[in-house]
């Protein structure tokens, strides 16, 4: 075994002040006291209110159209706010949580199995390895049910039963059935949803959409959030835009592994801007890397793809017990001969383990020389060159031989399908391979209560946040929080803050407008002047290759350590060496592509230290110091039960730690057990 | 493999657009179509000549933003044994020695913004004139106060399933976009939340599509042909039938 052997060791106790700089604590300021339940309903109730008749003077910004960002914007206007929308595909409707193929979560006890808001807080909290916050973990389990509500009256064609009631699956990380789904489609169709309910409020003018557009800098003016800067993908004009609030819901940053489920234009721009302009970032180390993904066919891989958590509800995951086994048809290995390793080392949850631990016994079956599939070459952390086969088996034969090929088909018939187009294996005859790929990012911008960064009249919603799912998501979950943000979270909480406006006029005058604009300006000059000899791509992916070795499912001190190094390297190559053609004042895919790179590489930096300062292991965080005898994570509560926010200090100067202590009134902190 | 690829390049909008060869080396089975078009960007780009402009996204079938015509057929359809996106076609489809022609939706309501990319803004436009179910958020009965059959709740999500991507505008001779608007019309009209603006919501939605400069459908099934999502040509049907019904109606703007 190459993991679970090892000794555990204990985390060394003074961190690396050569990386960052400690500075104070901060804490939530916004949640009231008392008991969990009574939270949100006192909040709403102490929040400032906006009278109707003055809601459209205010102008609120939203960028995203998502789950998150399209409800909010849909949700604001139907208040009766100004709002400005933007999104930098052709239509809102292609945000990326279209692809999300599961389910959403809520706890409404349809099927009578003791689910409830508390059980649905508790599944999150501990799925999440103790690392979120309670208050706003308990909201989301609270509103969960008036999503289901929501989406169904908007016409969301959610499964149903012959009686015409919805119908639920399990999903990983719990014992309940609470997983509302549409067929393998649940996000498309809940985008689709808000984004209907987006395009109507696009007609009653209450929202004002702008495609085409990203999101370059951010506005700050007198201390308060006050507007953006896009770049108009079309023509290339640079141009700032102004409101009273701004809410970013710009998604998660995994596409800095280059290589994820992310679609190809996901990036940390719009969070990373905000940063440098004084928004912490929390937690960025916590990425979720999916455990049933199809495995990489070679180096011309752009991207990708997710097989649906659902399906290991029916599928067993494993791989031959013997090496030698490896290479045979699966179909001819004898029952005996397999290893279901899931059902094996976790009896009680078996093949619906959490992500992060499906994902690593993965990973370490391959390490033991267990894998399937074709040969890769790799280099380890020691620098050195293996061969190694890197997938799993997910099978389906059991299933089929008890529900029959027909059940089998109206449960996953798209997601088979997807299967077979892009292997050209037929799903039905012959497991399929799996492999852990890159997928959520739980970190991201710090938030309160009332989802405000630390920039104030700055909002954060759904994955660009980093609020509820601590240092691991459980399944169906991502749907739930960015919906549960966008229509009934944020709508609730903004007030309070636009309640003081409208604030005083702002425009390309402005001091610290007429600055961002003039150094969106200057970036594009800047990048387009290298006319270096190495593609914007060949850079990506040198970048993710380094961030997937050191800082993807097991992280070690070296190895963080070394992979700093690599990435400042690389940055410094990439300005001096990149080459992106075409000019501004057109259309132009490299140069969107060579700003979203330059951010990724500065991000990585702060990813690593992140990680390097965080010496135990949690949920996705995986530090190889820090495990328990049969190789489970190990958390060290005493020392990093808080939540890491960092701020930026300026180019080239150590970024500032600030602790949020993490305090667990209601839920008992515990070892997580799956077993 | 070896392929020879004949790319529609065209500057912008006004400009005037030409078809250009470029050869291609090593490509393998594996790559999907789009994984192939990055492989050429890439030697352009070595080359400091202009890469192709493309849109894509997702590239698992879901997002709708991909969408070229090739060797004649959206998305590739009649390269493929099965319904496809363009990100979801592989290469496995091809051959050694292959010339495959690339070319960018062409439709009078989708004009050509840079080489293969258009502006599909147009079909926006027809979800905001009633492609919606009118309920404010938190104005939502329990999910269960209103059970849907699921026979209709099926046909409903069957036709939900439209990306939007435009291949069937793309196929059809005359340019209509009634399948998407039929995809529209038949996911609302078959649940019980999407009745009591039925009969407003077609007649606003298929005037906005004629306004839009939208062909007229004569039956045709190209468009369904060519659906990555395989929405069927009946749903055309259904909004018909449905038009003229609302036709008799008072509410909503007539067509």
């Amino acid at each position: 075994m190459a993991v679970t052997n090892k000794k555990t060791t204990e985390p060394e106790v003074a961190p690396d002040s050569t990386y960052f700089t400690p500075g104070e604590d901060i804490h939530d300021t916004k949640a009231p006291a008392g008991p969990i339940e009574k939270k949100w309903p006192q909040r709403q109730f102490t929040a400032k209110l906006v009278n109707p008749a003055n809601r459209r003077k205010l102008t609120v910004i939203i960028v995203g159209t998502g789950l998150a960002g399209g409800a909010a914007a849909a949700t604001l206007g139907e208040a009766g706010y100004h709002v400005l929308n933007f999104c930098y595909q052709d239509s809102p409707r292609r945000a990326h949580s279209i692809a999300a193929q599961g389910g959403i979560n809520a706890a409404k006890n349809y099927r009578n199995d003791n689910d409830s808001v508390y059980r649905l807080f508790y599944d999150t909290v501990k799925g999440g390895d103790y690392r979120a916050r309670e208050t706003n973990v308990y909201r989301l389990a609270e509103v969960s049910g008036n999503i289901i509500d929501q989406c169904v009256a908007q016409g969301v064609p959610f499964a149903r039963e012959y009686g015409g009631l919805l119908d639920t699956r399990s999903f990983g990380g719990v014992q309940v059935q609470r997983t509302f789904y549409a067929r393998g489609q649940t996000g498309q169709q809940l985008l689709i949803g808000a984004y209907q309910a987006l395009e109507r409020q696009i007609n009653a003018g209450t929202v004002e959409m702008h495609n085409r557009h990203e999101m370059v800098e951010l506005i700050v003016h007198d201390g308060r959030a006050r507007g953006i800067v896009t770049r108009d993908m079309v023509t290339g004009q640079i141009e700032a835009w102004y409101a009273d609030a701004v809410v970013l819901a710009t998604g998660g940053y995994g596409n800095v592994f280059f290589l994820s489920t992310n679609a190809m234009g996901c990036n940390v721009t719009a969070t990373w801007r905000a940063h440098r302009k004084g928004a912490y970032f929390a937690n960025p180390c916590f990425t979720q890397i999916h455990p049933t993904c199809i495995p990489v066919h070679g180096d011309t891989q752009s991207k990708l793809t997710l097989m649906s958590e659902s399906l290991r509800n029916d599928g067993r995951i494993w791989v031959p017990k013997k090496a030698e086994d490896c290479t045979k048809d699966p179909r001819q290995i004898a029952e005996a001969d397999r290893d279901y390793y899931l059902e094996r080392i976790y009896p009680a949850f078996g093949n619906l383990v959490p992500r992060d631990i499906a994902s690593r016994q993965a990973k370490n079956m391959c390490d033991e020389g267990r894998g399937v599939g074709p040969l890769v070459t790799e280099v380890t952390q020691d620098g050195k060159s293996q061969q190694r086969r890197r997938g799993v088996y997910l099978d389906f034969s059991d299933a089929i031989q008890r529900l029959g090929r027909k059940a089998v088909e109206a449960k996953y018939g798209n997601l088979f399908d997807m299967y077979q187009q892009i292997t050209g294996e037929n799903p039905y005859e012959t497991p399929m391979r799996i492999y852990p790929a890159v997928h959520y990012t739980m970190g991201g911008l710090w938030v309160d209560y009332d989802l405000e960064s630390s920039i104030p009249g700055l909002y954060v919603c759904g994955e660009a946040n980093f609020s509820d799912h601590g240092a691991n998501r459980l399944g169906a979950s991502a749907l739930m929080q960015g919906l549960a943000d966008g229509y009934f979270v944020l709508p609730n909480t903004i007030n309070d803050y636009l309640a003081g406006g409208p604030f005083e006029k702002v425009d390309d005058s402005t001091a610290e407008a007429a600055e961002a604009l003039a150094s969106a300006k200057g970036r594009v000059d800047k990048l387009l002047a290298v006319q270096g000899s190495r593609s914007v791509d060949s850079f990506h992916k040198a970048l993710g290759a380094i961030m997937w070795e050191y800082c993807g499912m097991e992280r070690t001190e070296d190895g963080l350590k070394g992979a700093i190094d690599k990435i400042r390297a690389l940055r410094e190559e990439f300005w001096r060496d990149v080459n992106v053609t075409g000019v501004n004042e057109d259309f132009n895919q490299a140069l969107e592509r060579a700003g979203r790179v330059a951010d990724f590489m500065e991000l990585a930096e702060l990813m690593c230290i992140d990680a390097l300062n965080r010496r135990e292991s949690c949920g996705g965080h995986f530090r190889r110091e820090s495990q328990t005898e049969d190789g489970e994570a190990l958390r060290h509560d005493d020392e990093y039960a808080y939540v890491a926010a960092w701020e930026y200090a300026g180019d080239g100067v150590k970024p500032v730690l600030h602790k949020e202590p993490l305090e667990y009134e209601f839920i008992e902190l515990k070892q997580r057990s799956y077993k | 493999m070896k392929i020879t690829l004949k790319v529609w390049r065209q500057a912008r909008n006004s400009a005037d657009g030409a078809m250009v060869a470029y050869e291609l080396d090593n490509v393998s089975a594996e790559m999907s179509f789009l994984e192939m078009l990055d492989m050429l960007n890439e030697q352009l780009t070595g080359e400091k000549k202009e890469p192709v402009a493309f849109d894509h996204d997702c590239r698992e079938g879901i997002c709708g933003m991909c969408g070229v015509v090739i060797n004649g057929s959206p998305h590739g359809r009649y390269e493929s044994p099965v319904a496809t996106t363009t990100c979801q076609l592989h290469m496995r489809n091809f051959h050694d020695g292959d010339v495959i022609e690339v070319e960018p939706w062409r439709a009078g309501a989708f004009p050509v913004i840079k080489d293969l990319v258009v502006d599909r803004s147009a079909f926006d436009k027809i979800i905001q004139s009633g492609g919606y179910i009118s309920v404010n958020t938190g104005s939502a009965p329990d999910a269960h106060s209103t059970p849907a059959p699921k026979r209709q709740a099926d046909k409903a999500f069957d036709a939900a399933t439209c990306i939007g991507c435009g291949a069937c505008v793309a196929a059809c001779p005359n340019g209509s976009g009634m399948l998407f608007t039929s995809a529209k019309i038949t996911h609302l009209a078959n649940l019980p939340q999407g009745q009591p603006e039925r009969h407003l919501r077609i007649k606003a939605m298929v005037a906005t599509h004629d306004d839009l400069g939208f062909g007229g459908c004569q039956n045709i099934g190209e468009c369904a042909s060519v659906c990555p999502k395989q929405i069927p040509l009946e749903s055309i049907a259904q909004l018909n039938r449905d038009l003229i019904a609302s036709l008799f109606r008072g509410d909503g703007k007539t067509a």
